[in-house]
C-alpha cells in the first residue's frame, strides 16, 4: 500500500449505507443461532501468522510467528489511552471508516504500514517498517483481531517492541456532555522482552505517546480538525515483570533487523 | 457512554470458591460492574475464581481486554481463574488471544470448581 493522498472529507453516513448495529451485527445464519452477532467481526484462529510479500515493507519477522498478548508480554502492563474530541458533525462510524480506510496515511513520517489492499478487516496480517533511528528499520507485522463500524483491534507477534492490543475506538457522548464524538486509541501492552523494557524506559514510553498523538491528529485534521488536540492517559496495571518469558528476546524483531539490514547492506 | 447490558451475579461455593454468573454483554463499559463482582467475589479467604459465561451474549476486543485487567487482580491475590459455559466461538477467541493460557477453560462447572478433570 502506498502513501497516497485520500479524499478531503469523510463519508456520510448515508454513504457508508450501514448503521454500526447493523454492520458489527449481521443476523446469525439458520443453524448456526450459537454464533453471537458480532462472529464477523472477530478473526478466525490462527497458531501463527501467514502473509505474502508486499511492496514497500520488508516484511520479516512476521511469517510463523504467534501472536502475543499481555499474558504472553515480558515487561510492566501499561494501560495507555490517546483520546480526541472529533466535534459533533462527525459520527462514530464515520470516524472509523476514515481511520480503517486511510490508516497508513496517518502514520508519522519514517514509518510505513503495509496492510490488506481490502482494508483493515478482522484476520488481515499488515507488515510494518518502524524507524527505530541509526539507518535501521524494525520490520514487523500486526493482527486484525476484531474490527466493527466503531472499533478495530490490532494484536502484536512474537519479536514485537511490546505483546498486547491496539484498540481504536470512536463513540457519541451523551448531550449532557456536548454530544461530541470522541476518537481513542488504547493500547494495553507489556514490553515483549527485557531489552524492550529497557528500551520503553529510556524513551520509547515517550516516543510511542508522539507517535500515537501524531497519529490522531493527523486523523483530526483529515476530519477536518483545524486544531486537533489529543489527551493522554498513562496507567501502569502491573508492576510486576514476568521474568518466565523474558526469553522472549529470542525473537526480538529490532535486533534480527539490525541485522537484517546490515547483511542487505553487505551483499548490495 | 450508555449502560452495561450486563449482571454478575456471585455465587460462593464452600469457602475458597466464588462462583460469577455472567449475563449479557461483556465490553470495556462493563468494567466497574465486573470489578464489584470481583470484590464481593473476595473476601480473602477465595483462592479460585470461576467465571461462568453460560449467559454471554456478546464480547468484544473492550472485553476481552478487560478480563486482561482482571487477571492481574486475581494474580495479585494468588487467586486462580478459571472459566467455563463459552461457546465454540468464544472459546476460540480465548484461544487466539491466548487468554486461555491464563483462564483455564473447562466443559462444566463442575469440573470448574474442581480446578481439574476436563480442562481444555
Amino acid at each position: 500500500m502506498t502513501e497516497t493522498a485520500g479524499p478531503d472529507r469523510v463519508r456520510s453516513a448515508e454513504q457508508i449505507g450501514l448503521s454500526a448495529r447493523e454492520a458489527a451485527a449481521p443476523p446469525a445464519p439458520e443453524g448456526q443461532k450459537d454464533s453471537p452477532r458480532n462472529a464477523a467481526s472477530w478473526a478466525k484462529k490462527v497458531e501463527r501468522l501467514e502473509v505474502d510479500p508486499r511492496q514497500g515493507v520488508r516484511g520479516t519477522n512476521v511469517v510463523g510467528r504467534r501472536l502475543t498478548g499481555p499474558v504472553q508480554g515480558f515487561g510492566k502492563m501499561w494501560q495507555k489511552s490517546y483520546r480526541m474530541k472529533a466535534g459533533t458533525q462527525v459520527t462514530p462510524e464515520q470516524a472509523i471508516a476514515t481511520w480503517k480506510e486511510h490508516f497508513p496515511e496517518f502514520w508519522p513520517k519514517g514509518n510505513r504500514f503495509s496492510g490488506a489492499l481490502t482494508g483493515i478487516n478482522p484476520g488481515d496480517v499488515a507488515l510494518l517498517d518502524l524507524a527505530i533511528g541509526g539507518g535501521v528499520k524494525l520490520s514487523t507485522g500486526v493482527f486484525v483481531l476484531y474490527a466493527d463500524a466503531e472499533s478495530f483491534t490490532l494484536m502484536t507477534p512474537q519479536g514485537h517492541m511490546f505483546a498486547g492490543w491496539i484498540t481504536f475506538s470512536a463513540e457519541r457522548e451523551g448531550p449532557e456532555d456536548g454530544g461530541e464524538t470522541t476518537v481513542q486509541a488504547l493500547v494495553l501492552m507489556r514490553a515483549n522482552d527485557p531489552l524492550y523494557e529497557i528500551g520503553m524506559m529510556l524513551g520509547g514510553h515517550r516516543k510511542e505517546d508522539k507517535f500515537w498523538a501524531a497519529t490522531l491528529t493527523a486523523l483530526g485534521r483529515r476530519l477536518g480538525l483545524a486544531d486537533p488536540k489529543v489527551e493522554t492517559k498513562t496507567t501502569c496495571v502491573d508492576s510486576k515483570r514476568q521474568w518466565r518469558h523474558a526469553n522472549n528476546i529470542w525473537h526480538n524483531s529490532a535486533i534480527r533487523s539490525v541485522f537484517q539490514t546490515f547483511s542487505r547492506k553487505q551483499a548490495t | 457512554m450508555s449502560a452495561p447490558a450486563i449482571t454478575m451475579d456471585v455465587r460462593r461455593i464452600g469457602d475458597e470458591v466464588a462462583v460469577v454468573d455472567i449475563k449479557g454483554e461483556v465490553t470495556a463499559a462493563c468494567e466497574p460492574v465486573l470489578m464489584s463482582a470481583y470484590e464481593a467475589a473476595s473476601d480473602g479467604k477465595t483462592t479460585r475464581l470461576v467465571l461462568n459465561f453460560a449467559g454471554l451474549e456478546y464480547m468484544n476486543s473492550g472485553g476481552i481486554g478487560m478480563l486482561v485487567t482482571l487477571l492481574v487482580r486475581a494474580n495479585r491475590q494468588r487467586q486462580q481463574l478459571a472459566a467455563f459455559g463459552l461457546s465454540d466461538h468464544y472459546r476460540e477467541i480465548f484461544e487466539l488471544t491466548r487468554l486461555d493460557e491464563a483462564i483455564t477453560i473447562f466443559d462444566s462447572e463442575e469440573s470448574a470448581v474442581a480446578g481439574a478433570g476436563s480442562a481444555r
